[in-house]
């Protein structure tokens, strides 16, 4: 397509999308323009996927056809960002925010709500978004969202997923034009550097800085690659944007092919996400059928195609060397560097390497231009930061906020606190290579060189939070566990220094520490940040240097009085029935899992603890509290 | 080296030769290749290693290394029923590990094996994307969200009896 | 040139040096591991960790290139401990079994450990031993000591056979066959180039030197030894000489100070081979026979060929290797003039080359060989029998095989067997004044090529060493890029004097020289020494002829010195 056709596609599209993005009265009036008198968004990301969607989607459907409504649309988005609800269903214009969705309820809501001159299921609605006096909130005003500042996430759970009329209606690709009919690749370049955008893969390096050492190196071929190998348990913003926004992506490889002269791009993206793959694919048969991928993109004489590969379950191939490796068909070992990638990348040629979260930050900055772009944010680290918020914390979920919003905000704010009552102890950032943020720092602003400060970082925007009833040892070797499982064994420092360091933790945990394991623990955990190869082995001890400097008497306790205080490792506790408390009736008997309770009705009941996983199940079902652990 | 139990199809070794073939003049074609391979036969058996390294041309020993890199390829069939539990972070701090455990119990299989019957394997993962369920397990692709130990017995019951 | 500083000294490098390469310029030693120069950089053992201006944190020298204006420190507190700590770390994973290791002594870990003080159990060590892999004739794996260094699989790599690879990840991750099979089961050629890249001990050959001790003290057995042209040339470097060092006089007197041994020149064999070789050229040449005609004396390549190359088995020279003529020859020719019955004779064979080993074992050469040792076990032996092997004085070959030409002794490099076929070839078809060296296939290039007039004859050969380099000739002739009449390949880089069965070299001194240049050097020099320079002048040669095989290529001559190949399968 040329550009001409791009503007008139997107302007046709442009009302449909934008009654999803603005206020209901003026969302009312406009729907009038777009053919359809309501719009029903339902979340189709991995996690609303996982809590049954598509059966919501179905059912809508069926319900249609029954009812005679043909004047709804159904959209299939992206992930919303708020999980923990799924599956989410929002009906605009109204913004009716609707969650914890299914068939059944979807049966109710098409039957009250979305036929002709109904009204909104106050019943089924997110509690919070119902006002007392019966008023309901709008979805983009709940708490959750107002405190966001969503650029990356822009489009996510905004446009159907798979639609590119619809992306192309957001907005997609207009930077794309933009590049491509009036800028130069240098201007490209100055553009992205002015707007001070930093790597959000991790080590937060300078994006454009990047594309000016690719442009600059000599090559007959030069790619561009997409680092959408998000290892780090728990972090999902770059699946969240691939599932909800993939053409994003795809115009920023693009443009970035024109600035740093680069005709080819690869994806490296996780196996482990199916719904982000078969998103992606299609995303690119679209746009190649549309002209805005292959050859003389929009009638320029600029030509540049993607290729997908997909990881096959190793997080060190997020390291870029590594990832190299792989997409070459290699064990994905890193390399030594220099060489970089912008000197000898994939096949050795000039290759410049970002990950999602930063091309999705690409064209806003484009469109907006740079002195928006950094007007946001702190000092040195500009724009917004998407941080998947998981762990113990109510919206389980994605947020996207400005660089340097305080981890209160983010926890108690957008998150909405704790569950249970229960106290906040620390936040996990930067999965295996971050650390842990303790309460004392719940004030500190969050952006890469403040979260370093203090001992963790911000790595790819994982934020865990963790309450009393976690072990701070436990958590270290639960990271030491899953690094030393990933290590790719080809450096001596982190092949045997981290199984080395976990066999300490692990003797720590099992209550056979000794005072000298500390000071070796400090020892290994120095020598691997020094001398190991790729980023994964220096940082991996980031997790125990932070949590021994944050709690180390915790460690004390696990050494000294062999004594686990969060009453998480096994091997320094038991479960025990108190013959006084309990009253013989059964139910703990029965919802043991693995059998290890026996006992008559009516009396004292009593746990084998060979058998026992201490899983908290019978504590759980107890109802008089008999069952302590000591 | 031949492994007995190796009882692959003319349809899917002639679907794998087709594959190595489509990509065979790709740079980098090892990895998709063996995907793909996967994808035919649920694991990826002595014997298919053997074809892709011959018809790709390169050493058995770099495809098997590379297979045993991956913690997807899988040099063992897996079970009827495929179980994974997600040992990611938000998953764990859920109590995860408590569900691992129940099952390698009632199934009296260690995480990464199958049952001498063949109707289940275990696996762990690193994190599916469904934090906002943690603690999750799958079991042949569908999810199971919000998890306690208790109720795991329930859910594989559905399964044994088929 | 980039001007640098290392510790203070100032050193001039070409651009794109490394700091490893600098630092040999000043005289400053840095530790390597997992570093083996034309095989290996990688930076993955850590222990060639610096300090240099402009770059973040410690790098490793192997690989960082210099810059103008750095400043490199080598040796400060924090480097040393980082290489105490790596060494511990890796003495944390390795079987401590140094007393009787194959490597004690001559260790590189051990050698670290000292320098740094390492402690062997500061970090524990781990108590499950892997089994070892003794199943081939030719190589020993022994996991447990292994340091995960690759030198192994970068040589195996190198040679384009890829027999073993690195497996799992992490941890676990181990180097070995795929699923972990015995090396004796994998389309390994023998080469021995994993030996010679190994550290430590985890790689060694089989050894067979109890055999040839229980031969020597059986009153039955008759013990002959014979010596293949590259062993006086490497020999002395396992008693401390200088690489390069001609040790054939003291050779043979340590050899016969073993027992009553009779010693002989196994550079007859190497002339009886030009002899045949030559023949069956000819032969190809004015009959239309299969061409190129490839040289057949190095087990290594016949195996390869065997594997990857089956089309090819028909150009191969049907002439056995010089030892297996050698064997033949004793077994037959010599035990009749002795009056000798052939199975109290034990013929050793003292070889470069860990593949001789499986060629003793193939069925269809007689099995004439009893035993093939390498220059490493025959050391071995030496110092076992307390023979001050520096000091001893210079003892002869025996009779009737103690004289041979210089043509025969160039066998042990690269492009020697070229250069003694070409020699008798241009004396044969060119008569007089036809001349002896044959500068073009000599010297360390992978792949040599040359054309030369022969009588009315134009002649184009090639000389490939290594099996990347056999494989690049291979399919140039099989695409009909190129054509040859004649093609002499080794399997090792440089020929039989770096062979698998060579004296360990230290990282260190491999870093350092061009080891297979200045190897090579002194089978040259004892060439240019030597009155007799062609095979087909060689007397003793002569002899076999008149005496037992009438003429090359005789019936008699089939029998014993040629042989057959077969295609074998590559999984």
């Amino acid at each position: 397509m040329t550009v001409k056709e791009l503007e008139k596609l997107a302007a046709d599209k442009a009302d449909l999308i934008k009654v999803r993005k603005i206020v209901r009265e003026q969302a009312e009036e406009l729907a009038k323009n777009t053919g359809y008198r309501k719009q029903v968004l339902v979340c189709g990301g991995t996690g609303c996927t996982s809590s049954h969607s598509q059966q919501v989607i179905e059912q809508l459907e069926a319900s249609f056809k029954e009812l005679g409504i043909n004047d709804v649309l159904i959209v299939k988005t992206g992930c919303f960002g708020l999980c923990a609800l799924g599956p989410i269903m929002i009906v605009y214009p109204e913004g009716a925010f609707y969650s914890q969705m299914t068939p059944e309820h979807a049966k109710t809501v098409a039957e009250k709500h979305l036929v002709k001159g109904g009204e909104v299921v106050k019943e089924l609605l997110y509690g919070e978004t119902v006002h007392d006096d019966g008023s309901i909130i709008p979805f983009a005003e709940i708490p959750f969202y107002k405190h966001q500042m969503r650029i990356a996430l822009r489009n996510c759970g905004v446009i159907a997923a798979e639609s590119i009329e619809e992306a192309i209606g957001a907005g997609d690709y207009a930077a794309l034009a933009k590049v491509l009919t009036s800028m130069t690749p240098d201007g490209v370049i100055n553009e992205i550097k002015a707007a001070g955008l930093r790597g959000r893969g991790g080590a937060g390096f300078p994006t454009g800085l990047k594309w000016q050492f690719t442009k600059d190196a000599v090559g007959d071929k030069k790619y561009v690659c997409c680092n959408a190998d998000e290892g780090d348990p728990g972090a999902f913003m770059d699946r969240s944007i691939l599932e909800g926004d993939p053409h994003t992506v795809l115009e920023a490889m693009t443009i970035a092919g024109y600035a740093i002269g680069a005709q080819e791009g690869y994806i490296y993206v996780r196996a482990e996400y199916p719904i982000a793959v078969e998103r992606l694919k299609i995303a690119i048969a679209k746009a190649r059928e549309k002209g805005l991928l292959g050859k003389n993109i929009l009638g320029s004489n600029f030509s540049f195609d993607i290729n997908l590969r997909l990881g096959a379950g190793a997080f060190v191939c997020g390291e870029e060397t590594a990832l190299i490796a792989s997409i070459e068909g290699k064990r994905g070992e890193p390399k030594p560097k220099p060489p970089f990638p912008a000197q000898s990348g994939i096949f050795k040629k000039p290759t410049v390497i970002n990950n999602v979260e930063t091309w999705a930050s690409v064209a806003p900055i484009i469109l907006n231009g740079a002195e928006w772009f950094s007007s946001i944010g702190t000092e040195k680290s500009k724009g917004t930061k998407v941080f998947a918020l998981g762990g113990k914390i109510n919206n389980v979920g994605l947020v996207e906020v400005p660089m340097g919003t305080t981890l209160k905000t983010i926890v108690y704010d957008i998150g909405g606190g704790l569950p249970d009552g229960k106290q906040f102890k620390a936040a996990q950032t930067g999965g295996p290579s971050g650390g842990c943020i303790p309460a004392t720092h719940l004030n500190v602003p969050m952006d890469f060189d403040n979260l370093t400060a203090i001992g963790s970082m911000m790595g790819s925007g994982g934020l865990i939070v963790m309450d009393e009833n976690t072990c701070m040892v436990d958590i270290a070797k639960f990271y030491l566990e899953f690094t030393a499982d990933e290590s790719c064994g080809k450096c001596t420092a982190c092949r045997i220094g981290t199984k080395r360091l976990l066999d300490i933790l692990t003797k720590i945990t099992e209550g056979k520490g000794e005072p000298e394991d500390l000071d070796k623990i400090t020892e290994l955990a120095e020598h691997m940040k020094s001398s190991s190869l790729c980023a994964l082995g220096q940082s991996a001890p980031n997790p125990i240097l932070s949590t021994m400097k944050h709690f180390s008497n915790e460690y004390i306790k696990h050494v000294y009085s062999k004594q686990c205080p969060a009453g998480v490792c096994k091997s320094l506790l038991s479960y025990q029935v108190n013959p006084d408390k309990c009253k013989g009736c059964t139910l703990c008997r029965r919802n043991c899992p693995v059998g290890a309770i026996s006992g008559e009705v009516k009396s004292a009941h009593e746990i084998d603890t060979k058998k026992c996983i201490k899983c908290g199940q019978c504590i759980a079902h107890c109802k008089f509290g008999a069952i302590e652990i000591k | 080296m031949a492994n007995n139990l190796f009882d692959g199809t003319r349809e899917q070794m002639n679907k794998l030769l087709d594959c190595i073939e489509q990509h065979k003049s790709d740079p980098g074609a090892l990895m998709p290749v063996m995907h793909e391979a996967q994808n035919i036969y649920g694991y990826l058996p002595s014997e298919v290693q053997t074809v892709i390294a011959d018809k790709l041309n390169v050493p058995l020993a770099e495809v098997y290394g590379v297979a045993t890199f991956y913690s997807q390829f899988s040099l063992q069939p897996k079970g009827k029923h495929q179980i994974s539990v997600c040992l990611g972070t938000a998953c764990y701090v859920k109590g995860s590990d408590k569900i691992l455990e129940v099952l390698e119990k009632e199934l009296k299989i260690k995480c990464g094996e199958c049952t001498p019957d063949g109707k289940f394997s275990i696996d762990s993962c690193r994190c599916v994307g469904a934090c906002g369920l943690a603690p999750v397990m799958i079991i042949d692709g569908e999810v199971y969200g919000k998890l306690t130990s208790g109720e795991v017995n329930g859910i594989l019951e559905k399964y044994m009896k088929d | 040139m980039v001007n640098l500083k290392i510790n203070g000294i100032p050193v001039s490098v070409p651009e794109g040096s490394t700091i490893l390469q600098a630092a040999k310029v000043a005289n400053v030693r840095i530790p390597t591991l997992c570093y083996l120069k034309d095989v290996q950089c990688v930076g993955s053992c850590r222990l060639c960790l610096v300090e240099a201006t402009g770059a973040r944190g410690l790098v490793t020298a192997c690989t960082y290139p210099v810059s103008e204006g750095m400043e490199v420190r080598t040796n400060t507190p924090a480097i040393r401990k980082s290489r105490k700590t790596t060494v511990e770390l890796i003495l944390s994973t390795h079987k401590k079994k140094c007393l009787s290791c194959v490597r004690s002594m001559n260790c590189e870990l051990q050698k670290l450990a000292l320098e740094y003080n390492a402690e062997e159990d500061r970090f524990g060590t781990d108590h499950d031993l892997k089994p070892i892999d003794d199943l081939s004739p030719s190589v020993v794996r022994d996991n447990s000591k292994c340091v995960m260094c690759t030198r192994c699989v970068a040589a195996c790599t190198q040679q384009t056979i890829g027999a073993i690879g690195p497996q799992n990840r992490g941890y676990a991750k181990t180097i070995g066959s795929p699923y972990g099979v015995s090396l004796a089961h994998t389309p390994c050629v023998n080469c021995g180039q994993c030996v010679v890249a190994c550290p430590v001990g985890a790689l060694y050959e089989k050894s067979n030197v109890a055999d040839v001790w229980g031969a020597i003290v059986d009153p039955t057995k008759k013990v002959v030894f014979f010596t293949a042209p590259s062993v006086r040339a490497t020999l002395g470097e396992a008693f401390g000489l200088p690489v390069g060092t001609n040790v054939e006089g003291k050779m043979v007197a340590a050899i016969k100070q073993l027992g009553d041994i009779k010693c002989f020149n196994m550079d007859i064999t190497a002339d009886l081979t030009i002899m045949e070789e030559a023949t069956e050229l000819m032969q190809r040449l004015s009959s239309g026979g299969t061409l190129p005609m490839f040289t057949s004396c190095c087990p290594g390549w016949v195996k390869f060929a065997e594997h990857y190359y089956p089309e090819f088995l028909p150009n191969i020279s049907t002439c056995k290797s010089p030892q297996e003529m050698f064997s033949a020859v004793l077994k037959t020719y010599y035990c009749e003039k002795n009056g000798i019955d052939p199975k109290d004779l034990f013929v050793v064979s003292v070889i470069p080359c860990t593949a001789k080993k499986f060629e003793v074992t193939r069925d269809e050469l007689g099995h004439y060989t009893d035993a093939a040792i390498t220059t490493r076990e025959l050391a071995k032996m030496i110092k076992e029998a307390g023979i001050d092997f520096v000091n001893i004085p210079d003892g002869e070959f025996d009779t009737p095989f103690e004289e041979a030409s210089g043509a025969g002794a160039i066998f042990g490099a690269t492009g020697g067997v070229m250069e003694a076929a070409l020699r008798t070839a241009a004396a044969k078809l060119g008569g007089s004044g036809a001349p002896i060296e044959f500068k073009e296939v000599r010297g360390t290039a992978g792949v040599k090529e040359a054309e030369y007039k022969v009588g009315s004859t134009v002649l184009k050969v090639a000389v490939a060493s290594g099996l990347n380099n056999a494989r690049k000739v291979l399919e140039d002739i099989r695409s009909g890029k190129k054509n040859y009449a004649f093609v002499e390949i080794m399997a090792c880089p440089g020929g039989c004097i770096n062979g698998g069965g060579q004296p360990y070299v230290h990282d260190e001194i491999r870093n350092s020289i061009d080891l297979k240049a200045v190897r090579a050097q002194a089978l040259y020099d004892y060439d240019r020494e030597k009155k007799l320079r062609t095979s087909h002048e060689n007397p003793a040669v002569d002899t076999l002829y008149k005496e037992y095989f009438e003429k090359p290529s005789s019936h008699k001559a089939h029998e014993l010195l040629h042989t057959t190949y077969t295609k074998r399968e590559k999984y």
